[in-house]
Order: structure tokens, then C-alpha cells, then sequence
């Protein structure tokens, strides 16, 4: 059997370009389109969850690496940018009863006098944008080359990174004069003076995290397509043999983790503009496991999933908690099963076994069935 | 002592009953009339809200799932409640209260979401809702930007006050500072330890504590302890307050904290009946969970207890087993919230009008004659003036009000020389 | 902070702080027991054993429940009855679950994983369905409840000592069952060599589904001797997965002498700091400590060479 060379793989195949498309379709044309803006907001709150997804998709689909605390990432960053829309919502002229004009409310309250030395860089917006990738990359890039490098994986890494996300939520909700503690820091209104809490501004908003959302998936389709993802690939089904071939194991996992990582966080700046808060509760274990689900719904292994899937079980999640508060959690419980039971390549393997051969039978038969490399396991990524 | 006490308690109570009485049917009447002629809707009602002829429309916003939940519950049952009852007696303007309801999951960005989808696509004229400080937080300001009318019935930190907001549970002085009082007066409290959980309330009402202990009261604090939610082992503070030998241990542990912590405290030997301890976060919803011989002997700060004696919370208790079954427990926040429909009705009668700028007007010196707590005003400022009663734990889940503040107590969310 | 007090205080606070440690040294081995069977056994990790856990008090809830009402004069020895119905109630399910859901993961940890998170989900919804959103709490006989005056100063709960005595005898029964028994040398050797194991006659199948089976009822009784400290709610279960992953992995998955030292060093330095500092910041040190440690020493204190 012939295996697939870099060479023979364009950046994207044509039935992609297609998904892709329709992607961009759906989420710039159609939804702003038919929604009104209630509903538009929340959509653009859910696009938000895609990015961690996207980052799930390459770490733990293709690296292998499962982290159970992404909300780690999408939290610091959702915080950097928080800090600095907090920062501008608290103008000496907006703050003028506290006993400390010009610092963030919630400071006041907890007598804090000065602003902490970590939040002044934050009133400008550069260093914000920049921080808002760097902090939450630099900090997974630490934790993963502590890890990796003394060839931590597997479970005990997810479990680790689970700690973690503990840890971070309990430090966050005790600081409270630095933090804003349980309560998150809220009441944020304007952007450079731009205010973020009209419709206008939050279409706008969700425009930016629609063409923000696009790019990264065409980054992680580079990623996937290039040769570090083929290595990636190779690290997760046999490990050993990519290490002892020469490559430095420890380094790509770092990369996929850190690239993980900066997507959760741009995410989570992009809630943080869109809701108006950024709340410590996406910072615990079980939204960090619940966007896991995400992914697995949406398949795994599929970039174009990732977000379909994070729709899908967010649209769940509010219809039916509307409906039938009581069965949302046994629907939920039952989802995670039935993924890893039943599709465990999500909705993109649904798609590809039973949608996409009817399409192309019908449209080109005399096509190809797509190569699967042998090293994969059966039904790995072919999209 | 206390005896003569509970009954100067009665017949100030009494007095206060031939008023309720003399309001109740009043109101009752009122509307019924109202309702053969209700003012037009094109007057009620000028900035589209979803008011039609008979009905108006209100949102209520509590967990109906998550960890809040067990919380929540009571409070949403007793807006419903109020609801009902106002329904029953010919709405509000001459209109029939329609409910929304919508579950926060126990999650603050689930509560802003829900909240907006209640103000801007139900157009609700007002909604009950919200529980812990950070739902409140969470929604406030789209309460403040869709200009919606929010009712709060928790207790809670103060440090806010709001055009769009009206608070039916005490701010942190309101249920404190009295008990503090009470607790130095009659127990002789000079030395107090401070345990609670680790987020906004017990820190700020922890601090207000600090202040009126080491300020007012010439006390002092001899340890302050935050734990984080949820947490269970309370072995080692425990230690550290006998080691410490307060005269009263101050809580405000939450949730099942609460529960690890009064077994533990009542295992390591520490006898509630002669160990002060004063709790300004158990209701009887808490000692549900907690159970009645745990906690016997405890003294909570709240400003209402289920076994008040008048005739007002006579009726509402039995209206509430009636509609929620024997078995439930009223605790402070769930009569505040049943506080909530009632109010926001004499409001919107005072002012003629569902338009929340009016309503937010005209509630400041809105009376509650009917209220199950006693009698109830609206401040300027959107707080209730209400009174502080400590009550004592008995085995069997109920408190005994030991206390009653002679007067209301003024609201007064920005303490001065508290901050 | 120690200055103004007198050597006998210091002595009988240090006694007692000694006995907390001890304590949480017990909850935390009781919790970690279970997981250390499964997760270091078989290595399938058990989202769900939290839940576990809480059906373990659940069923103490009402097995004390029933006696109180239809036998008050056993109520005294209830806590025995239903500690034994708590083991068999969690380790009935745990074979169920192992049957209808685990076994066919076994090539996929990671999927385990995920699958029995789904499962706790469930069982807390069927928790609130069944006894409500609100917790329970436990009603204990009275001789659980109160202390033993040691000296004048030493007070030590009742409770603790027999959630103590619970461990040991769990522990000393575990130790035997896996390194004296015949079911211990089939666990141990599936665990070393799946294949191997099954070519020289043993029945894995069987083999896992039973120690699934005792990891899981281990939970309910540990459920069911937390009634007599914590709470009992849907979620309550959720609230100690965190601590028992981390002293399973931080004792060094697959060891039992690991996990016994992970649980009393993790359960000292966290009842030490607690005595010294703020509650918060005592379990953020702690956890934070191990975490570090785990980063130096992946593979946990002690550990098992085995060839895989």
C-alpha cells in the first residue's frame, strides 16, 4: 500500500474547501441573517467554546494529549482581556463615591488602596491583546514542558491538568481584592471607548470572533496538514518509535499543548467581550470537561466538527434546560457515553460514513476512497 | 427574662396584626375593583412591555439545577406562591401576572443570559430572582442597560445600590450589627472567632463584624478563617478555636460546608449549648440538611424565623405547606423573596403605571403591611428597612426567637466607617 | 501566635491537631482505597467514583432510616448494617457498569474517562430524582456522637476513631485480598500481563469485573463512614475527586504501600498548614505542592517495575 507523501496533500482537499465554505456560510450569512440579536449573542457566546474545542481537536485528537483543564486558558485569557476592559469602566469620573477613585470596584471594597502592579500594564491595549495570547501560551508552554519533557502523559497528565484547574479557581475566588473572587469581574462596558454593550457593537463582535474562529481553523488546518502534523499523529499511536526515529518528542507536545492553549485563549477574550463579564466558573474542573464534549461530539478528529459540535450541544443545553431542567444532565451524562461508545469519531464520522459516500456516489463515482494511512487506527482522520 | 420579652414580642405583635388586618382586605378589594375598570393598557404600559389587557408578564430567574439549586428552591416556590395569591385576588391594575420562568443552572454567565432573554425578548414587567452575589452581579448590568426591574430576596454584602434593582433581604449591616449588640449585651461577648466560606459575603459582613467588634464593642477578634466552598474538613480549626478560647464563634459557612462543620464541631466535644455560637448563614433550609441535634443551641442573625408568632406568617406558612407540601421549611430568604411580587404590586399601584422608570420612582416609602416578617418599607435607596431577630436552633429544625430589634433598621448598604 | 498560651494547652492542641491529621489521613485513604484498586489495578480511570461514594451514604441514609422507624432497638448497630449494604449496593453497580460500559474501553483510558463522567452526570441526576436536591443528613446513634476525654484538655471525636478503625480493618482486608488470596494474584497478574494471564487460564473477564466490582463497593463504604463527618447531597461526590485522584497518582498508580504514604503525607501537611494558616490558602499550598512534586517525580512516590 502506497502511504501518502506531504507532497500529496494539498492544503485542503476540494470536499474541505466545500465544509469550509459552508462553514463560513453558515456562521457569517445565514445565522446573522435569520436570528435576531438576542439569539445572535448567544450563538457568538457559544462560537467562543469553539475555540477550545479547535485547540482539543489538535492536542487530544491528533497529539493524543487529553487536558481536562482548558478552562485554565480560556480563563486567562477571558481575564487579561477583562482586566483591561475593567480597568477603562473604572474612570476616576465612574468611580467617584468609592473611597479610592479610579481603581476597579470590587478592589475598593476589599481596601485596597493602590492598583496591584500586575494590573497597570493592563490599561493599555497592545500589551492587553498581546497578553491575552501570551499569558495563558507561556503558562501552558511551563506546565507542558515540566511534563513532557520528564515524559508525562496519558492519564496522569489529564489528571494533573485537572489539579491545576482547581487550583487556579480556588486562587482566583480567594484573591478577591486582585480578582474579583466568585463574582468574576463584571460591569464591563466600553472597548478604547467604543461601547461593547450595544447591538451594534455586539455585531461587530460577533463578526470579529466569526473571522477570528475561521482563521484559527485554517491554522489548525496547516497544522494538520503539514508535516508536524503528521508527526503529531505519529507521536500519539507509537510514541517510542517517533522518539527513537530521532525527533524530540517532548517539543511537539509542547506545541500542540501551547497551540491548544492560545486558541482556548483567544476564545476566552472573545467572551469576555461578548458577555460583558468573565466569571471564575469557567476556570473549575467541570467546564473544563465539559468542552472536552464539545469536541467529542463534534468528532474528535474533525476541525469543522469542533464547531458544529459546540453548537450543537450548547443548543441542546438551552433548549432543553428551558423545557426539561431535570433531564438535562441525564442527556448530557448519556452523551458523553454514547460518544465514546457509539461514535466515537462524533458527528463528523456520522457525516463521513453515512452522508458523505451518498454525495459523492451520486456526484463523481469515480472517485477514490480517501487514503487512510496505515499507522492510524480505523476511521482516523480522512475528512 | 425572656419570657417577658416574647411577650412584650406578642402584643407588640398583636398591634401590629389589627393593622395587617385592617390592609389585607383593603388590598384584597382593591384590585377586584380595579380590575372592572383597569386603567388602559396604553397608559399602564408606555415603553412596550409585554402587557396586554389582562395579563402582565413577570420573569422569574432562580437554579433550578447545579449546586444553587437546593438553595433556590425555596425562594422560587415562594414567588410563585405570592403570585398566586395575587392572581387569586385580582392581579395587579387590574391584570393577571403571567410567569416566565427561567432555570440559571447555578451558573452566573447562564443568569446574564437568562436575564437579557427575559427583558428583551419576554419583555417581562419585573423579575424575582437571582440567589448568590455573583448571579446578582452577573445580571445587573444588563438589568441596568435594558432597563428591566430586578426583586433580590438573599441577604447579602451590600456596597450596591441600583435604580433597576430592589433588595427584600437585609445588606450585611441590617443583619449583623444588631446581633452583634445582642450577642455582646446578653452573652457577654468580648472575644470572637470568625469562620467562613471563601468568597464575597462572609469577607465583607466578616469585616463589618471586625469593625463594630473591635470599634463599638471594644472586643476583639481572636482568628479569622475562610475555607473554600464545598469544603469538608474542619478538624483543624476546630482545634484552632479551642486553642483559641473565643467567647463566640462567628459563622458564615455555606452550603454542605455547613453541614461537615457543625458534625465536626459537635463531635470534637464543643457543647453549643455553652459555646456561644452565632451564624449569620443557617436558615432553617440549612438545618434540613444539617440536622436539628447538630446544631441545637446555635444562634442565627436573621430577620425572619418560620416560627414567628403573628398572624401574617401564620397564614403564609400554612399557604405555603398548602401549595409546597408539610414537610417543607421556611428559612429567611424564601419569605424575602415572597416579599418580592408583593411589593413590585403596591409599587405599580402607587405609581399607575408597569414602566419601570415609574416603578423605580415611586418605590421609595412603599409599605408591606401583610408581610409574614411584620411590617416592611422601601428606602430611597431600594432596600427594606427591616427588623434583626436572633433566634436559637432547637433539635427539631425550628428556631426560638430569643431577640427582636425595638425598631426597624435602616438600610445602609455603604456603611460609613464600616468600609 | 503560639507565645501566650501555656505548655499544657500547646500540648494537648498539638495532641489533638495530631488526631485530626490522623483523621483526615483515614477519610483520605478510604476515599483513594476504591480508586487505587481501579485506577492502579486496571487502569481505567473512574470518573464516577465520587458518586459512588454518595450512593455508599445514600443507602446508610436509608438503612438508618428504616431502623430508626421499624427497629429503633438495633438502631444502635444499624451503622454496621449499613455499611455492609452500602458495599454491596456500590459494588453491585460498579459490576453492572463495568459490564455495560467499561469492559469495552479498556483499550481506551482516555475514553473511560469521559464516558464516566457521563455516568456521574447521571447518577447525580438520579440522586436529586430520587431524594431531592437538598441534602440529608444522617442521623447518628448515640454512641457516635460526642468525644472521649483523654485529659482535662484532649477531647477526641468518636467518630474519627471509628472512621480510623473503618480504615484500618478496609485496609488490612484489601492488603489480604491482594497479596494473600487467590483473587490477589489473578488481579496482579491480569494487571502485569492481560494476555498472558488469560493463556494460562485465567478469566480476565471475570477477574476485572470483580475488582471493579470491590474498587467500587470499597467506595460506598467509604460513603457511608463519611455520613458521620460530611454531608450528603447529589453533588457531594464531585467534591472529593480532585483530593482522591491526587493521592493515587501522587502515591504512584498500581501501589498500595503508595498510596497509604501519599494520603498520610498529603493529609499532614495539609491538617499542619491548616492549623497555621488560612483554610484557602493551606489547600492551595498543599495541592500546589503536589502538583510540583508530581512534576519532578512523574511516576508518583513508589513504584512498581513492571514491564509492559
Amino acid at each position: 500500500m502506497k502511504l501518502p507523501t506531504i507532497n500529496d496533500n494539498p492544503f485542503m482537499k476540494p470536499v474541505e474547501w466545500v465544509s469550509l465554505a459552508l462553514l463560513c456560510g453558515l456562521l457569517l450569512v445565514v445565522l446573522p441573517l435569520t436570528l435576531d440579536a438576542f439569539r445572535l449573542n448567544l450563538v457568538g457566546k457559544y462560537l467562543t467554546y469553539a475555540f477550545v474545542a479547535l485547540g482539543l481537536v489538535i492536542c487530544w485528537g491528533y497529539a493524543g494529549i487529553l487536558s481536562l483543564g482548558q478552562g485554565v486558558f480560556f480563563g486567562l485569557g477571558g481575564y487579561c482581556m477583562a482586566m483591561y476592559l475593567k480597568l477603562e469602566a473604572s474612570s476616576v469620573e465612574a468611580t467617584r463615591i468609592q473611597s479610592t477613585p479610579g481603581i476597579p470596584d470590587f478592589m475598593d471594597w476589599n481596601q485596597i488602596t493602590a492598583l496591584p502592579w500586575f494590573w497597570t500594564p493592563f490599561r493599555s491595549l497592545p500589551f492587553t491583546l498581546l497578553a491575552v495570547v501570551a499569558v495563558p501560551t507561556l503558562f501552558s508552554v511551563v506546565v507542558g514542558a515540566a511534563m513532557f519533557k520528564r515524559r508525562v502523559g496519558g492519564t496522569y497528565f489529564a489528571i494533573i491538568t485537572q489539579a491545576i484547574a482547581a487550583i487556579l479557581s480556588i486562587l482566583i475566588i480567594g484573591q478577591q481584592g486582585y480578582t474579583g473572587g466568585i463574582n468574576g469581574i463584571t460591569d464591563l462596558r466600553t472597548l478604547h471607548g467604543l461601547d461593547i454593550r450595544t447591538d451594534g457593537a455586539k455585531l461587530v463582535l460577533y463578526f470579529v470572533n466569526g473571522a477570528l474562529l475561521i482563521a484559527c481553523i485554517l491554522v489548525a488546518q496547516w497544522v494538520k496538514r503539514s508535516k508536524l502534523g503528521r508527526i503529531l499523529v505519529a507521536m500519539r499511536d507509537k510514541e517510542d518509535r517517533v522518539r527513537f526515529s530521532g525527533y524530540a518528542v517532548a517539543s511537539f507536545k509542547i506545541f500542540a499543548f501551547g497551540l491548544a492553549a492560545a486558541f482556548a485563549a483567544i476564545g476566552g477574550a472573545m467572551f469576555a467581550l461578548q458577555v460583558g463579564f468573565m466569571s471564575p466558573s469557567f476556570v473549575g474542573i467541570v467546564p473544563s470537561i465539559e468542552m472536552v464534549i464539545y469536541a467529542a461530539v463534534g468528532g474528535r478528529l474533525s476541525l469543522f466538527g469542533a464547531v458544529y459540535g459546540t453548537l450543537l450541544v450548547n443548543w441542546a443545553k438551552t433548549t432543553f434546560s428551558e423545557s426539561f431542567p431535570e433531564l438535562w444532565l441525564f442527556g448530557l451524562g448519556a452523551l458523553f457515553i454514547a460518544v465514546v461508545l457509539a461514535f466515537p469519531d462524533g458527528l463528523a464520522g456520522v457525516w463521513r460514513q453515512h452522508v458523505e459516500p451518498r454525495l459523492t456516489r451520486r456526484k463523481a463515482p469515480t472517485q477514490s476512497p480517501p487514503s487512510v494511512p496505515a499507522a492510524l487506527p480505523q476511521g482516523a482522520p480522512a475528512e | 427574662m425572656a419570657v417577658g420579652n416574647d411577650r412584650g414580642l406578642e402584643s407588640a405583635l398583636r398591634r401590629r396584626l389589627l393593622m395587617g388586618l385592617a390592609a389585607v382586605p383593603a388590598a384584597a378589594a382593591m384590585p377586584r375593583l380595579a380590575r372592572a375598570a383597569g386603567p388602559p393598557t396604553s397608559a399602564v404600559n408606555t415603553t412596550g412591555l409585554a402587557v396586554t389587557d389582562t395579563e402582565v408578564t413577570v420573569g422569574i430567574l432562580h437554579s433550578v439545577t447545579g449546586t444553587m439549586a437546593i438553595s433556590e428552591t425555596g425562594a422560587q416556590q415562594a414567588e410563585k406562591l405570592a403570585i398566586e395569591e395575587i392572581n387569586a385576588a385580582g392581579g395587579v391594575l387590574g391584570r393577571r401576572i403571567k410567569v416566565i420562568q427561567e432555570d440559571g443552572a447555578s451558573d452566573w454567565p447562564t443568569f446574564a443570559e437568562k436575564a437579557k432573554k427575559l427583558l428583551v425578548n419576554d419583555k417581562c414587567a419585573a423579575v424575582m430572582g437571582c440567589w448568590t452575589s455573583a448571579s446578582r452581579k452577573a445580571v445587573l448590568p444588563v438589568f441596568e442597560q435594558y432597563n428591566g426591574m430586578l426583586y433580590y430576596p438573599t441577604f447579602y454584602e451590600g456596597l450596591e445600590e441600583s435604580k433597576n434593582v430592589i433588595y427584600t433581604g437585609q445588606e450585611a449591616t441590617q443583619q449583623i450589627l444588631a446581633g452583634l449588640d445582642w450577642v455582646h449585651k446578653e452573652k457577654g461577648g468580648t472575644s470572637f472567632f470568625f469562620i467562613g466560606s471563601d468568597y464575597i459575603w462572609p469577607r465583607t459582613s466578616n469585616k463589618i463584624a471586625r469593625k463594630h467588634v473591635e470599634n463599638v464593642l471594644k472586643g476583639k477578634v481572636v482568628g479569622e478563617e475562610y475555607f473554600p466552598l464545598g469544603h469538608t474538613q474542619f478538624n483543624s480549626v476546630i482545634n484552632k478555636i479551642k486553642l483559641t478560647k473565643p467567647n463566640v464563634i462567628f459563622a458564615d459557612v455555606v452550603g454542605g460546608s455547613n453541614v461537615a462543620f457543625y458534625k465536626q464541631l459537635k463531635a470534637s466535644g464543643i457543647d453549643l449549648s455553652k459555646q456561644v455560637l452565632m451564624t449569620i448563614s443557617v436558615t432553617e433550609d440549612e438545618i434540613d440538611g444539617i440536622g436539628g441535634e447538630n446544631i441545637a443551641g446555635a444562634y442565627a442573625c436573621m430577620k425572619y424565623f418560620q416560627s414567628l408568632k403573628n398572624p401574617n406568617n401564620e397564614k403564609f406558612v400554612a399557604a405555603f405547606k398548602k401549595m409546597w407540601g408539610e414537610k417543607t421549611v421556611i428559612g429567611d430568604v424564601t419569605q424575602a423573596a415572597y416579599l418580592g411580587p408583593y411589593l413590585w404590586k403596591l409599587t405599580a399601584e402607587k405609581a399607575g403605571s408597569f414602566d419601570v422608570d415609574k416603578i423605580a420612582a415611586a418605590s421609595a416609602g412603599i409599605e408591606f403591611k401583610g408581610a409574614p416578617e411584620g411590617y416592611v418599607r422601601i428606602d430611597p435607596n431600594h432596600h427594606l428597612w427591616s427588623k434583626t431577630r436572633v433566634g436559637r436552633a432547637l433539635a427539631s429544625g425550628q428556631f426560638e426567637v430569643v431577640y427582636e430589634s425595638p425598631e426597624l433598621i435602616k438600610p445602609d448598604p455603604f456603611p460609613k466607617g464600616y468600609q | 501566635m503560639l507565645g501566650d498560651y501555656s505548655l499544657g494547652d500547646l500540648g494537648a492542641i498539638f495532641a489533638m491537631q495530631g488526631f485530626a491529621g490522623l483523621i483526615l489521613f483515614s477519610v483520605y485513604v478510604l476515599m483513594a482505597l476504591g480508586l487505587a484498586i481501579i485506577f492502579g489495578q486496571m487502569g481505567v480511570i473512574n470518573m464516577a467514583h465520587g458518586e459512588f461514594m454518595i450512593l455508599g451514604a445514600y443507602v446508610t441514609y436509608l438503612c438508618t432510616g428504616f431502623f430508626q422507624s421499624h427497629l429503633p432497638a438495633l438502631f444502635a448497630v444499624s451503622f454496621f448494617v449499613a455499611m455492609a449494604l452500602a458495599f454491596a449496593a456500590a459494588g453491585l453497580l460498579g459490576m453492572l457498569v463495568e459490564w455495560a460500559l467499561i469492559r469495552h474501553l479498556y483499550k481506551r483510558p482516555l475514553d473511560t474517562l469521559l464516558a464516566t463522567w457521563g455516568l456521574s452526570l447521571i447518577l447525580q441526576q438520579a440522586y436529586r430524582s430520587v431524594f431531592g436536591a437538598r441534602e440529608v443528613g444522617v442521623e447518628l446513634p448515640s454512641w457516635l456522637i460526642g468525644s472521649v476525654q483523654v485529659t482535662e484538655a484532649i477531647e477526641i471525636p468518636i467518630n474519627g476513631m471509628v472512621v480510623m478503625a473503618v480504615t484500618m480493618l478496609i485496609t488490612l482486608a484489601v492488603a489480604l485480598l491482594l497479596f494473600a488470596s487467590r483473587w490477589g494474584k489473578q488481579v496482579r497478574a491480569v494487571m502485569q500481563n492481560r494476555v498472558m494471564a488469560g493463556a494460562v487460564g485465567i478469566d480476565t473477564d471475570r477477574v476485572d469485573r470483580t475488582t471493579f466490582g470491590i474498587g467500587c463497593g470499597i467506595a460506598g463504604i467509604a460513603g457511608s463512614a463519611f455520613t458521620m463527618i460530611g454531608s450528603t447531597g447529589p453533588t457531594s461526590g464531585q467534591l472529593y475527586i480532585v483530593d482522591t485522584f491526587l493521592i493515587v497518582v501522587f502515591g504512584g498508580a498500581a501501589s498500595l504501600l503508595g498510596t497509604l504514604a501519599s494520603a498520610f503525607s498529603i493529609s499532614q501537611t495539609q491538617s499542619t498548614l491548616e492549623f497555621f494558616l488560612s483554610g484557602s490558602t493551606a489547600k492551595v499550598l498543599t495541592l500546589l505542592g503536589v502538583v510540583a512534586i508530581l512534576m519532578l517525580r512523574p511516576q508518583g512516590l513508589f513504584t512498581l517495575k513492571v514491564r509492559r
